[in-house]
């Protein structure tokens, strides 16, 4: 025991000495929830729209109003005719445009009133949400007017954003940032570590000692669990206050499936320090080895659902996916156990798998 | 034009307050074989380096193979030779292509190439090993090859910078004996070393201490002085007076 | 690739082993598999009466190993690795301080420094503490002299033959001869394979030739001219002379005379006793000229 406190705090003085790292593993967290959380987003703001209105009637002035109160959207001019919209795209002075047919009043009322949401579909992501946006104005409209008196004749797909109406992308950031922190904690800095006394000859000096290898593998974890603690608190603390992410669920899962995950990432940080020599290559190795699929397959940045087939596959094998799917779940829904049940039991799985792969490959000996 | 082959005037280089080397000045003839000795710490790497034309002096200056250190830096580089401990050599490249590449980075026209490569190889004993990988040649047979590509271009002066790390004393003195070789065809060798015994082979050594040439002289003669029975305690007697703790 | 080939030898207690051999002799895979780090394909090793490779275990409980770099926490001060050593051996640096004592007088000084900021030789000593700090009964030192200073050098075998005479055995290896001849028992090693194992006595006995030293003030020529001697059987350069042997139609008189009609003056050709490194000179010559007559014939 007395042996695993003095490796520990070994481990402690590396890392508290190293200041460069000691920068990015606690420093950077708090910069990319910032980041992630408030200044990049993928909402859309100041969106400027143009209104073709033939018809100048009460129903559509009431409309347009509500699109101008809309804090999402700017209206900055009126074309007299559909022709002009091209050129007011082509030219980039509008990203939208609403397009009423003639007599929309008397139209609604017949049930025939038409109108166009014109969107630039160059980038389909930003088309469908701008589309979106408008179309939820004209339905709260049209179901607040015709709901009552009118119920059968309009039927006008609702569209309502579960739990997150505004579709604020921190709520999709923070649970991703934390999988990726988690991940760049425990495996990149724990196989580095590792490899490290490899490169230096340290590593040889202790297995011609009496020390359990074991002791070696569970001293250079624990300073890591602790520093991915740390981090998972301060994500928590400055979600809450400052990015207004609620935590809807029980923080006891929340803490309880991140450590699981913690525990992921350790074993494969062990794992990666058995199969490489050099620090270097297990920079690499977890950088790109692990970080690339996390960004781009674990739901992160861009939505499974709407990956290739093929890829929605690779990405069952990305550990991180079910962290964050997991973590959304808990923290954005509210549920409870039962519903992240599967994530947790594969993520055990995983877990199992890969630490019972490392340990074997560790080896007590130099080969 | 003095014909030394290196002569050093003042030569100091300070690293803000720190003064590596204090303006040391000494000769050294054509054709000399020249031990440059001394602790870690002591200057020596740092006083090469600026023989070499690879750091500029902070003060003073040197005429090395013919050129002025200080203003003739780019010209004196393709007149000297250099091996360093690491060897230098690419080790994924054959004997000859090695030869070939330092020829060609050297100015060196393909035919004199061909013709030294012949020459070199056929002295050197290694013409069986031309189309060998050099990672796969011994350590003692590597450590030749890195010695005659570095005087390949028939320099005036080459420098070899603790050049017999790690070898058997029998490959050693084979070693040495590529020097005077060289030596005798004129090439001036500028050579560092920790081997004490290796100090009693050059024709002059001279000793650093804290920056400065503390001792210069023909290795008998240094014994004399210091009543000294080997190079060893001459150097060890000198080392004790040092200051600097090394590295 | 065979990094050792059949190598076998025995120490006793308290025996201090020298082993002396070029780079990639295996030099490094002997030690490691001698540390219980590496298995070998063939043969067995037991330490202290324990197998390295069924009783890993105790043989690590015993030895103390410093690998051929600096094996040390750069960033760790010397106080601070010396304390981490003795808790990975289970003990503590006041029990056994009595034997690392001279040694660490010499870098208490500097007990805060990060161990990274030392002077090799100053590394060493403390590499060389963190060794012994728990009384092994065996210690490994690969190469612990090379690359620092001469006085750091003679400062840690002082401290070396001080070890000894408390009863602990070391086997150390090293590019030097001065330090190899301090040595009870020394192997000459080179590609994988032993080529002698005796003491320094024994082994200067077991010389072949009469040994000359010759000298003249034309020492390059000198050189030229010994070798292309027919009746000069080998010639090493030692500091200023060459150590001769002759063919047994060779003489020193018969040199004397062919130096001289060369044009050598003040010609010094003097019998000397054969020192060990005459005879290691001698047994790689005939390896080198085996190896030189497979190549040609494979």
């Amino acid at each position: 025991m007395k042996q695993m406190l003095a490796f520990i705090r070994k481990e402690a003085f590396h890392i508290l000495r190293d200041r460069r790292s000691m920068m990015i593993l606690l420093i950077m967290p708090v910069i990319q929830i910032l980041l992630f959380g408030s200044a990049l987003s993928t909402e859309v703001r100041n969106v400027k729209v143009a209104v073709v209105d033939p018809s100048k009637d009460e129903v559509t002035a009431v409309i347009k109003e509500r699109i101008k109160a809309s804090e999402y959207f700017e209206i900055v001019g009126n074309l007299d005719s559909p022709e002009m919209i091209n050129d007011a795209f082509n030219e980039g002075r509008i990203d939208l445009a609403v397009v009423f047919s003639s007599g929309f009043a008397e139209g609604l009322v017949r049930g025939d009133a038409a109108v166009q949401l014109i969107a630039d579909g160059t980038d389909p992501n930003q088309a469908s949400l701008l589309t979106g946006y408008a179309s939820g104005i004209l339905s709260s409209y049209a179901s607040e007017q015709l709901g009552g008196m009118l119920a059968g004749a309009l039927i006008r797909p609702e569209i309502k954003m579960l739990y997150n109406p505004q579709t604020k992308s921190s709520y999709n950031f923070v649970p991703g940032v934390l999988g990726l922190i988690m991940m760049l904690i425990c495996a990149m800095m724990t196989s580095v570590s590792i490899v490290r006394e490899k490169e230096t000859g340290t590593m040889e000096v202790l297995l011609s000692s009496p020390m359990k290898p074991i002791y070696i593998i569970l001293a250079k974890a624990v300073p890591y669990i602790i520093l991915s603690l740390l981090n998972f608190i301060s994500i928590m603390v400055l979600s809450v206050t400052v990015l207004d992410v609620p935590v809807r669920g029980s923080f006891l899962l929340l803490l309880g499936i991140s450590l699981l995950f913690i525990l992921l990432c350790l074993s494969l940080g062990l794992l990666i320090s058995t199969l490489v020599k050099t620090q270097m290559a297990a920079i690499l190795a977890s950088g790109m080895g692990l970080m690339t699929p996390v960004m781009l397959l674990s739901g992160l940045i861009f939505p499974i659902a709407s990956m290739p087939g093929i890829l929605q596959g690779v990405s069952t094998l990305v550990p991180a996916r079910w962290y964050i799917q997991a973590v959304r779940k808990v923290m954005i829904q509210g549920v409870g156990f039962q519903f992240v049940s599967i994530e947790v039991l594969i993520l055990s799985l995983m877990t199992l798998v890969l630490l019972t792969l490392a340990l074997r490959k560790f080896n007590i000996r130099l080969n | 034009m003095n014909d030394k082959a290196i002569s050093a005037e003042n030569l100091t280089k300070q690293f803000g307050t720190f003064t590596a080397v204090d303006s040391i000045s000494f000769d050294v003839g054509r054709g000399e074989v020249f031990g440059f000795l001394g602790a870690n710490g002591a200057g020596k790497t740092t006083a090469m380096r600026m023989l070499c034309g690879l750091s500029r002096p902070t003060s003073g200056s040197a005429m090395v193979a013919g050129f002025d250190i200080n203003r003739e830096s780019e010209k004196l580089k393709k007149n000297i030779g250099y091996m360093s401990q690491k060897f230098s050599l690419y080790e994924d490249l054959k004997v000859w292509e090695n030869l070939r590449l330092f020829g060609g980075i050297y100015g060196m026209k393909d035919k004199e190439i061909a013709q030294r490569t012949d020459e070199m190889l056929g002295e050197l004993g290694l013409e069986s090993e031309r189309e060998t990988l050099v990672r796969e040649l011994p350590v003692g047979w590597k450590q030749k090859l890195a010695f005659t590509v570095s005087v390949f271009h028939n320099p005036g002066v080459v420098f070899l910078d603790e050049p017999t790390g790690g070898v058997d004393p029998y490959t050693r003195r084979q070693f040495w004996q590529l020097i005077y070789k060289v030596a005798d065809r004129g090439i001036t060798v500028f050579v560092t070393t920790h081997y004490m015994d290796e100090a009693a082979y050059c024709d002059r050594v001279s000793i650093m201490v804290d920056g400065r040439i503390e001792a210069l002289d023909t290795p008998s003669r240094l014994k004399e002085n210091y009543a000294a029975g080997s190079m060893d305690e001459v150097f060890r007697q000198l080392a004790r007076k040092a200051l600097r703790s090394g590295d | 690739m065979r990094a050792l080939n059949g190598v076998s030898f025995e120490t006793e207690k308290g025996e201090m082993f020298g082993i002396i051999g070029p780079d990639g002799a295996g030099k490094t895979t002997l030690f490691r598999i001698l540390t219980s780090l590496m298995l070998p394909d063939e043969g067995d090793v037991k330490v202290g009466g324990f197998d390295t490779a069924g009783q890993y275990q105790q043989v690590r409980n015993l030895i103390g190993y410093m690998p051929g770099r600096f094996s040390l926490y750069q960033d760790l001060s010397v106080e601070e690795n010396l304390a981490f050593f003795a808790t990975v051996y289970n003990t503590t640096i006041e029990e056994n301080y009595h034997l690392i004592e001279d040694i660490y007088r010499q870098i208490e000084p500097f007990k805060d420094r990060r161990a990274g900021k030392l002077s090799g030789g100053m590394k060493q000593k403390l590499a060389l503490c963190c060794s012994l700090i728990h009384k092994p009964e065996v210690l490994f030192l690969d190469e612990p002299t090379t690359g620092i200073d001469p006085v750091s050098r003679r400062e840690l075998w002082e401290m070396l033959r001080k070890l000894k005479a408390q009863g602990i055995t070391i086997i150390v290896s090293t590019p030097y001869m001065d330090e190899a001849v301090i040595c009870d028992r020394i192997a000459l090693i080179k590609n994988g394979e032993f080529l002698t194992v005796d003491s320094p006595a024994n082994i200067t006995k077991a010389f072949p030739d009469k040994l000359w030293s010759v000298q003249t003030d034309h020492r390059h020529r000198l050189m030229h001219d010994l070798h292309n001697c027919s009746f000069v059987r080998s010639s090493f350069l030692f500091g200023d002379s060459f150590h001769v042997s002759f063919t047994p139609d060779g003489s020193p008189e018969r040199l004397e005379n062919y130096l001289h009609v060369s044009g050598h003056t003040k010609i010094g050709i003097d019998c000397i006793e054969p020192g060990v490194e005459d005879c290691f000179l001698a047994m790689l010559k005939d390896n080198d000229q085996a190896e030189l007559m497979q190549t040609i014939e494979g």
